[in-house]
């Protein structure tokens, strides 16, 4: 028998989707009423991070199953990990412009969107 | 030579196209236009005298037709004549000879190219000197297709030609005012003979179904118009077709009562009215009445017609020239009783006489106008006899070539128009007694004003004021040819009374039709033409004679004449009978009274029609306008706003803000998922 708590059936995928759920509800509580857009960047990055740890939980739960070889939810979260970080370089230099032409990174104040 | 016909016209109009359209552009010096316009003539005389000689030789006199770029010029559907015969409508441009138009283009191209030469030192300094050569050139074209065309509209083409030229050369001082209103008017009056010589061929082809004048000619040969002239009477069709081509003819040869042009057309360069309006156009009349002489023939009351309006223009023509005081208008108003004769001699059917009178006048009246060109040019423009007198001395070789050409007109034996003159008598007085005195009377007063004209110019007192001066040889030799040819012309037509053979007549009898009166002639004594010979001699000279006395030896008896009893037909002749001004009053004033009123018609009544729909026009405009904008705009209007309406209330939702719209998606996620939850 394999010893580790990697392959302990206690730590069931249930938990790691509890465990994720909550993250994903922090996150969008944080996108829907933060200000600070700073603090939504944070926020989103939560949510992606609950993502992952989907991706793992189910990766794993397969692998414990049997599927030995099944490896497809480590290579998504390595993807988006990867986009995570391209998307926060851009979102804060679009921060970065916006606050020098608005002086502010309060998301109420910014409704260019408008009609 | 013959196969060269064409080039007869050809050249001149070749001539008048590198004069016209190069001469201005690249300045041809005088030398290059006269040699360029007395070339074409030139050799176009040369190739017409050619061309007569074979003829002359091999053919004659049967008709000759030039095939060498002859080429059907229109060709017109069927039809239907009023026989009921289906005929082709077709025109050839084809250049015909017979002994009337060699005799014609002999004429035209030998006067022609010695009045050419003449107008190189008569034009010499003038400016347009180039437009006059081209006109010149183009007029010989144009009255060379006229004489050889082998058909009417082919001569109509010549016809108008002659005209529009004669237009161009007598406005060719178009800066006088003069110049411009004679042009209109000689242009205008032959616009109203032009009608009736339409007219006319258009009879003719109703009733032939063909213009070619060879293929009418045997028609009538053939006997096959006889049934017109008997079936429709004395004032049958073929009368009013005789008399519609006489219209034409009288209005280009200046007869009564369309002979007004002629004296105004003087305004003219002197050589434009040698050429144009004494030797050649004026004749084409003469020549036309000539080429058909089977229709009038056939027509003997427009025969009659035309014989009375010759005598009475004849007799009208010189009574007027007994008083004009300018040099050009004597010799245009003897020009038109000269022309009267002729058509009085075709009136009588003596066609070859007219032609032959036609022939003869063409030389000594040509150099009669050349020689008043040679004294107007000596004394600078000077056209007033009265300011002449004594020129003998200073233009010996213009004064005794216009010996000649005086003789020949005034008919005193042996000179040229003795014998054509004598011919026309002759037959007149075999036709009708009246005519004959009427003629005779015209023939004294010719003598008369004739022996006036060289008094008042060479032979009385001097009373010029410029020193004038004898012209160059390039003016006084055509003169001096001309001259002669006054002398000889007339000996090639001496009748048989004086023991000639008239040669002339012989010549062109086979273009006669044979009538009664054309025979009975042969058989008239020549007693009776010797001593109408004497009479009309004896007359010649009673008119010279008593011009000589009263205008050189006592002069005063003239100005007695002008004032005293004989003062109110002096002033008729002298105001030229009024007939201009009578003309002012009917046709023309009539002609400005009607449009007056026309003018009025138009300005109220097709004015009113049509401002009227205009206004209708403006009326409905409006009200489509009006619907325009209050139903049509309302409608379109009404959809924005609706549109705008609703999107007042939709876009509200729209606030902008990132979080409202991640809000809305949580919200749809929540019911997403609790749907997915309650539907398990």
């Amino acid at each position: 028998m394999i010893d580790g708590s990697l392959f302990d059936l206690s730590a069931s995928t249930t938990k790691f989707l509890i465990l994720s759920s909550l993250l994903f509800v922090i996150g969008v509580g944080g996108v829907l009423a933060r200000r600070n857009i700073i603090v939504i960047f944070m926020s989103i990055e939560l949510i992606l991070n609950a993502v992952n740890i989907n991706f793992i939980a189910f990766t794993r739960h397969w692998q414990v199953l049997g599927k030995i070889n099944e490896h497809t939810g480590e290579l998504f979260t390595i993807f988006v990990i990867t986009v995570a970080a391209a998307e926060a370089a851009i979102g804060l230099g679009i921060v970065v412009s916006l606050y020098r032409n608005r002086e502010t990174v309060a998301v109420d104040e910014i409704d260019l969107l408008k009609w | 030579m013959l196969k060269l016909l064409f080039l007869v016209p050809t050249l001149p109009l070749i001539g008048a196209i590198l004069n016209g359209l190069f001469g201005r552009r690249f300045r041809f010096s005088e030398r290059t236009v006269a040699a360029i316009a007395c070339g074409t003539t030139g050799l176009s005389l040369l190739i017409a005298i050619g061309a007569i000689i074979d003829y002359s030789r091999s053919l004659a006199p049967t008709l000759y037709r030039n095939t060498a770029f002859a080429y059907t010029w229109f060709d017109g559907g069927l039809a239907r004549t009023v026989t009921g015969s289906v005929r082709q409508f077709r025109v050839e441009w084809i250049y015909q000879l017979d002994p009337l138009a060699a005799v014609m283009m002999f004429i035209v191209t030998f006067v022609g190219f010695l009045i050419h030469v003449f107008s190189v030192g008569y034009m010499s300094g003038e400016g347009g000197y180039y437009r006059f050569f081209s006109f010149l050139n183009l007029f010989m074209f144009m009255m060379l297709v006229l004489v050889l065309a082998s058909n009417f509209t082919m001569m109509f083409v010549g016809w108008e030609g002659v005209g529009l030229c004669s237009y161009l050369l007598i406005g060719f001082y178009f800066e006088r005012d003069e110049a411009a209103y004679a042009s209109k008017k000689a242009f205008i009056t032959n616009r109203i003979g032009d009608m009736g010589f339409l007219l006319g061929v258009f009879g003719v082809f109703a009733l032939f179904g063909t213009l070619d004048f060879g293929e009418l000619a045997e028609v009538f040969r053939s006997g096959g118009a006889a049934s017109y002239v008997e079936s429709l009477g004395q004032w049958g069709v073929m009368s009013w077709i005789a008399l519609g081509l006489f219209v034409g003819a009288a209005g280009k040869s200046a007869q009564i009562p369309l002979f007004v042009w002629l004296p105004d057309a003087m305004a003219g360069p002197t050589p434009v009215s040698a050429l144009i309006h004494a030797a050649t156009m004026v004749t084409a009349g003469v020549y036309l009445l000539a080429r058909v002489n089977y229709i009038f023939a056939a027509a003997p009351s427009a025969m009659v017609v035309v014989a009375i309006i010759g005598a009475l223009t004849a007799l009208l023509g010189a009574a007027i020239g007994l008083t004009q005081n300018d040099i050009k208008k004597v010799l245009a108003y003897s020009t038109v009783s000269q022309l009267g004769l002729m058509f009085l001699a075709c009136g009588v059917g003596a066609f070859t006489a007219a032609i032959f009178h036609v022939f003869t006048h063409a030389f000594f009246k040509a150099q009669l106008f050349l020689g008043s060109g040679s004294v107007i040019h000596s004394l600078h423009h000077e056209q007033d006899m009265r300011k002449m007198g004594g020129l003998k001395k200073y233009l010996p070789k213009t004064h005794w070539t216009m010996i000649a050409s005086w003789l020949a007109i005034c008919g005193v034996i042996p000179f040229a128009g003795f014998f054509s003159k004598d011919e026309i008598l002759h037959r007149t007085f075999l036709n009708g007694k009246v005519l004959y005195a009427i003629a005779i009377v015209a023939s004294f007063l010719t003598a008369f004003y004739m022996t006036r004209l060289m008094a008042m110019t060479f032979w009385a007192p001097e009373r010029f004021d410029h020193q004038p001066h004898e012209s160059p040889p390039i003016m006084w030799i055509p003169l001096a040819i001309l001259g002669v040819l006054a002398l000889v012309a007339g000996w090639v037509g001496i009748p048989h009374a004086l023991g000639g053979s008239n040669n002339f007549a012989a010549w062109l009898e086979p273009i006669l039709i044979k009538t009664a009166a054309n025979t009975e002639v042969h058989e008239a004594s020549s007693s009776i033409e010797l001593s109408l010979m004497l009479v009309s001699l004896l007359v010649a000279l009673a008119g010279i004679l008593l011009a000589r006395w009263i205008y050189l030896k006592r002069p005063e008896v003239a100005d007695s004449l002008s004032e005293t009893a004989a003062g109110v037909p002096y002033r008729m002749s002298l105001n030229k009978f009024y007939v201009d001004e009578a003309y002012n009053v009917f046709p023309i004033g009539a002609t400005l009274r009607t449009s007056e009123v026309l003018m009025q018609v138009d300005a109220r009544g097709v004015d009113g029609l049509a401002n009227g729909s205009a206004r209708l026009t403006q009326i409905g405009s409006s009200i489509s306008n009006w619907l325009d904008k209050y139903v049509v705009d309302l409608l379109v209007n009404l959809q924005g706003w609706l549109v705008r309406a609703g999107s007042v209330v939709l876009r509200s939702v729209q606030t902008g803000l990132v979080q409202n719209y991640a809000l809305l998606m949580v919200l749809g996620l929540i019911a997403f998922v609790v749907y997915l939850i309650a539907a398990r």
